[in-house]
């Protein structure tokens, strides 16, 4: 039997969140921790948690497990309970720093906001080839740890500088995307992008801690990102 | 991009230069300042105390070293209550906190600029 500690939150219901402890049989298997939430809720339907592609696609199912944030569909219950956080019991609560709106479920309106501040698209004013605009191998390699971010907000979530100041601070993984497309050969408004990013907030509040290189399920590293930012506005202020 | 009207520089890049421009010249001036006390510490006299820090190297040294104190203290206090003392953790009370705290902040830096170049150049 595993025992799992449940972040439970109803609003309608609920003053406030508790932990609810249950315990679940794995038939001695080594599951994944959406495959435990499956069968937990099974058991209580009432329990909410948002889940899509259960293989680490879609960012979905971004939680805290025993202190670390992951996505609950990759990480086995073994990798989860050495995250130090819960001794042999598996600590399950929504990711930190967001308004929860029910369980495991929070609320990415400022998370988003800050992806939509970066402008993640191509911005390109000069007129459009037939068929496409070219890259080298050598200016798409550029892009390699950059492009394969799937916004399921684990690094930003862990990130004190954006628990503190989500509507300032552009966070990990928008900044991470802002260098996707200041990195991006095709891409024209370096220096409008640039300018948009250079406030006390939008990339200095990065003290370049590393939470977020340290859970990202995709294993991207953000801080190097955001020290090329950094670079880039340095080389252009000074 | 986020207006601040009561960050150092203005601008995020700057108060990121300035931040680790200002260590670079404190770690110095420990280390040489350090270095002679670690010299003449066991007898060191007030003479050689005074005419050390009397030498126009030593005066522009600690000038540099005062404006870094200021600059650096600013910024770091300054991000510290902009992180802490916010309407988002405090409710309504957070900016009048973080106004007042920044207002401390800035007498108390003002008169430690004053005084140490007072000190220094008197």
């Amino acid at each position: 039997m595993l025992k799992v500690s449940l972040y439970r939150y109803n609003p309608e219901v609920d003053q406030e969140p508790y932990m609810q402890d249950v315990e679940i049989d794995t038939a001695g298997k080594d599951l994944m921790v959406l495959d435990v939430l499956e069968l937990l809720k099974a058991k209580d339907p009432s329990l909410a948690y948002r889940r899509s592609c259960r293989e680490g696609v879609c960012g979905s199912d971004g939680m805290n497990m025993n202190g670390k944030n992951g996505l609950a569909c990759i990480t086995p219950i073994s990798e989860a309970l050495k995250n130090g956080k819960g001794g042999n019991t598996l600590v399950l609560r929504p990711l930190p720093g967001l308004p929860v709106i029910r369980d495991l479920v929070i609320d990415m309106s400022l998370f988003y906001q800050q992806y939509e501040k970066v402008k993640p698209y191509l911005v390109n004013n000069t007129p459009a080839p037939a068929i496409e605009r070219l890259q080298s191998p050598e200016e798409r390699a550029k892009l390699d740890g950059l492009y394969e971010c799937i916004l399921c907000a684990c690094c930003s979530t862990a990130c004190p500088s954006f628990w503190w100041n989500p509507d300032r601070f552009i966070g990990p993984s928008g900044l991470l995307q802002a260098y996707r497309f200041l990195a991006d050969s095709r891409d024209t408004a370096t220096e409008q992008r640039l300018s948009e990013l250079d406030d006390p907030f939008s990339v200095f509040r990065c003290h370049g801690i590393q939470n977020c290189v340290n859970v990202c399920p995709k294993g991207l590293n953000p801080t190097k990102a955001i020290g090329h930012i950094r670079n880039m506005l340095l080389s252009r202020g000074t | 991009m986020v207006k601040a009207v009561t960050s150092f520089g203005g601008s995020g890049l700057s108060d990121w230069l300035v931040q680790r421009v200002s260590g670079v010249v404190l770690l110095a001036y420990f280390l040489v300042v350090g270095s002679f006390l670690v010299c003449n510490g066991a007898e060191l006299t007030y003479e050689q105390w005074s005419a050390y820090f009397d030498s126009t190297f030593m005066r522009v040294f600690s000038t540099a070293a005062v404006l870094s104190v200021v600059a650096h203290s600013w910024i770091g206090l300054w991000s510290v209550s902009t992180d802490y003392l916010t309407e988002r953790m405090m409710g309504g009370k957070g900016t009048v906190l973080r106004l007042a705290f920044q207002a401390a902040s800035a007498v108390v830096l003002f008169t430690y600029l004053v005084w140490g170049i007072q000190i220094l150049w008197s």
